[in-house]
């Protein structure tokens, strides 16, 4: 088929567009692990599990901030899962119309609060009051950690666990719930024997993608956790995560090693992601099978 | 003798490795209506689809033989010109809904980036629309979207938009089947005025309406050329004894 | 038996109430947050907060001004960037689908909406501010368009292939070449959806404040060049929280206001846009 000479150029102009977008993302891996080289040639795979963090002796360890990583983010998970597996229901079942608008409304403003405020209200709401529950409970009145930092990244991720939850919910076929209910069976009994199973993997994938989010997260994290590059010796202890020790303190890096060994966090933080996003899809595509094309 | 405005020899098409049409010879009569039916799969859409070269689009498709409009085989000609001298309706009516009814009959100069004066654009607007019985119903509401009119007004819009940039040969596939029957009628009115400026090809599954529209009749059944020839002598002494189970219903 | 319904009934309730208080409990937190930036924003925010540039650190006053204004330029050279490629590349992605290209650059697309913004930022610091020797709203901009490209990418890409075949067919049988029906025809018909999704990625990026640290980094004075530090309010809020004067932390507040009315604006117009399209 004869492609007129417009159409040529058109396709060709589009098509370098596309490739800048896949330009950009390999070009970032590579950049990436070129401009941690000089940290991984020196400290190698000990990295991940070196504890030390000193950019006065140069020497760098991503420990601390792995732990402080995942501590959080699997406390937040941990924390906002109940929560939003409950609005997600109340949303799809137990509401009532006129609620559902306002509720989906409010879940909808959570999700776009800048990362900047949350901290905000973090630093001079959230901060004060963990303190005084230290106080009450003999614990060091610090405020400031990785659990308030949970605390509030439970918040931040719960609308978008909510939102998929709620999806895959609403997915559940009218004819299966009927049927239940035509048998007898209260809200209650459909819901934990029909709707869950139904939606599990989905709500699953939810809570993998949440996760994602959590891992990455980085101002409000960084206002509230206390900045210490130490691991963590109890849940209200201040400590950094990958993301914070990047923001803190890649403006200071004076040394090529130190500016090394951020990127080098950088880099095993977008990994991670990756690898996390990757189970999230590869769940949500298992689910599909298994429904056949929910 | 009709003098022929399209000709196909030994025309095969293919879609991968099935063969969907196994080699038609046609000859489409100048200024009539000819309509083409069968049953669903026989072929007709492909056919015509050949005829303005949108068959080749799916990847994978090809044809072998030849197809001549006014004598030119159209694979040796720009592709541009083919669909020019060759329009098509489709089924479901598709005016463009970001355009007015005036941008509307005009988009076949306006995307090709061809420039009208105003005088000649709003005599091509008025023609086309009058040639498609269209005009008299939205001569003052021009600039209103097309997608505001109701199915069978829009299927003539679209009539007017094909009729526009002057095609020797107009393409209709199915141009009735998604419209009520009010409209239907309607179109089918238009159809039998319209040959006397522009060459009519219809495909059309309703026996019935080959019957009241088209002055030549041809037959497809499994991709195979049956029969063809005026409707009248097809309708009441059918040479083959597959065509006389069609028309009386007996598959379909 | 009717033991036996009697619980069911009450283990239904028990379950009603426990899902109605886990759906009310993430109020609380919203309506803290919403009421704290009212109650110690509102008062701040007035002409002069919105009008002036910063004080000297520890002096009291001064306003947002450069903040307001680098927002405004930062989003505008987002966007500037970001627009055009993720359209003709969202583009490419639907027109052009049966090729080998589009699937790599659709798993590229969402490796990049799934990496952190403090990542990107580094990779705009790597590729814009080091070869300069200095932060730049450039590499601010630079940064907030790596961002905001997966969105358009995929809004475009999605709302392009819901654009009815037969609207291509009956332009390219009017004789129409590819390129021009694709402008003229499909475009404009996704359009609304198109503009959707950029409104919903720069009302994503205008409270994105990591990947601006180390590119836009800051800037007390007010600057239109994109070749110097430039400040934005996600920064200035950041920066004033952080710090250890009472005024400041009173202006973060302010600012945040004028932060957060911005995002939901822009979040509003693209779901009144979304209506308008569902209802044509």
């Amino acid at each position: 088929m004869e492609a007129a000479k417009g159409d040529q150029l058109f396709e060709i102009l589009s098509r370098l567009f596309a490739l800048l977008v896949l330009t950009i993302a390999l070009g970032g891996f590579v950049t990436l692990t070129v401009l941690s080289w000089p940290s991984i040639k020196t400290f190698g795979l000990s990295f991940m599990w070196t504890k030390t963090w000193d950019p006065v002796a140069g020497k760098f360890g991503a420990l601390p901030f792995v732990v402080g990583t995942l501590v959080t983010s699997f406390l937040a998970l941990l924390i906002s899962t109940p929560f939003s597996l409950g609005t997600a229901l109340f949303l799809a079942e137990y509401a009532p119309k006129s609620l559902k608008g306002i509720m989906g409304f409010t879940v909808e403003l959570l999700a776009a609060i800048p990362s900047v405020i949350y901290g905000l209200w973090g630093i001079f709401f959230l901060v004060p009051l963990v303190r005084k529950m230290e106080i009450a409970l003999s614990l060091p009145p610090y405020g400031v950690g990785a659990f308030t930092a949970s605390l509030i990244l439970a918040i931040m991720i719960l609308p978008y666990a909510t939102s998929v939850t709620e999806a895959v919910v609403s997915l559940v076929p009218e004819e299966l719930k009927e049927g239940a209910y035509a048998l007898g069976a209260t809200r209650w009994e459909v819901t934990r024997y029909i709707i869950i199973p139904y939606a599990r993997s989905g709500i699953f994938a939810g809570t993998i993608l949440a996760l994602g989010r959590a891992l990455g997260e980085t101002m409000a994290v960084t206002m509230v956790i206390g900045n210490r590059n130490e691991i963590l010796n109890s849940i209200f202890a201040p400590t950094n995560t990958m993301a914070s020790v990047i923001a803190n303190e890649f403006t200071e890096a004076t040394s090529r090693i130190y500016l090394a060994s951020l990127v080098e966090i950088g880099l095993i933080l977008f990994l991670i992601t990756l690898v996390v996003n990757i189970l999230a899809r590869w769940i949500t595509e298992r689910l599909k099978v298994q429904r056949g094309g929910v | 003798m009709e003098s022929t405005i399209l000709k196909t020899e030994g025309l095969k098409a293919y879609y991968g490795e099935t063969e969907v049409l196994r080699g038609i010879d046609i000859d489409i009569p100048r200024n009539r209506v000819t309509a083409v039916m069968g049953p669903s799969g026989c072929g007709k859409t492909t056919l015509i689809r050949c005829f303005n070269r949108m068959h080749e689009m799916v990847p994978g498709a090809r044809i072998e033989g030849k197809i001549r409009l006014e004598g030119r085989d159209i694979t040796s000609m720009k592709l541009i010109q083919v669909r020019r001298m060759v329009g098509m309706v489709f089924q479901k009516p598709n005016p463009f809904p970001t355009m007015s009814i005036y941008d509307n009959v005009l988009a076949g100069y306006r995307l090709s980036g061809v420039k009208l004066r105003k005088e000649e654009a709003q005599r091509i607007v008025e023609e086309s629309l009058k040639k498609a019985a269209l005009w008299e119903e939205v001569k003052d509401a021009l600039h209103r979207r097309g997608t505001f009119l109701s199915g069978g007004q829009q299927q003539r819009l679209c009539i007017a938009r094909a009729l526009a940039v002057n095609p020797r040969l107009l393409l209709m596939d199915e141009p009735t089947s998604a419209l009520d029957p009010k409209a239907a009628h309607r179109v089918e009115e238009l159809i039998s005025r319209l040959k006397e400026t522009v060459t009519v090809v219809v495909v059309t599954h309703n026996v019935a309406q080959a019957g009241r529209v088209a002055d030549y009749t041809a037959f497809l059944y499994l991709g195979e050329l049956i029969e063809f020839g005026p409707t009248s002598q097809l309708f009441t002494a059918p040479q083959d004894h597959r065509t006389e189970e069609y028309l009386t219903g007996k598959f379909g | 038996m009717d033991k036996g319904v009697t619980r069911r009934l009450w283990k239904d309730r028990v379950a009603t109430l426990l899902v109605t208080i886990l759906a009310l409990v993430p109020l609380i937190p919203l309506a803290l947050i919403i009421l704290q930036l009212a109650v110690k924003g509102i008062t701040s925010l007035n002409l002069q907060f919105l009008t002036s540039l910063p004080h000297p650190p520890g002096e009291e006053g001064g306003g947002v001004l450069n903040a307001i204004v680098g927002t405004a330029v930062l989003l505008a050279l987002a966007s500037a960037l970001a627009v055009p490629t993720g359209i003709l590349a969202g583009i490419y992605l639907s027109e052009y689908r049966d090729r080998t290209l589009p699937h790599a650059v659709r798993m590229a697309a969402d490796l990049l909406q799934g990496t952190p913004s403090i990542v990107i930022g580094i990779l705009a610091y790597a590729w814009v501010v080091r070869p300069m020797h200095h932060f730049s709203a450039l590499a601010g901009g630079v940064a907030l368009a790596i961002i905001m490209l997966p969105v358009i990418v995929r809004t475009t890409e999605e709302v392009l292939a819901l654009v009815p075949r037969d609207l291509r067919e009956a332009a390219l049988a009017l004789g129409v070449p590819r390129w021009r029906m694709i402008l003229k025809v499909v475009l404009p018909t996704g359009m609304v959806g198109v503009t959707t999704g950029v409104l919903l990625s720069i009302a994503r990026v205008a409270g994105e404040t990591a990947p601006l640290l180390f590119t836009a980094f800051g800037n007390p004075f007010l600057s239109l060049k994109p070749t110097e530090p430039i400040d934005a309010l996600p920064l200035v809020i950041f920066n004033y929280a952080t710090s250890p004067y009472a005024d400041w932390w009173r202006q973060a507040w302010a600012a945040s206001l004028v932060l957060i009315v911005l995002v939901i604006l822009l979040n509003v117009a693209a779901r009144l846009l979304a209506r308008r399209m569902k209802g044509e």
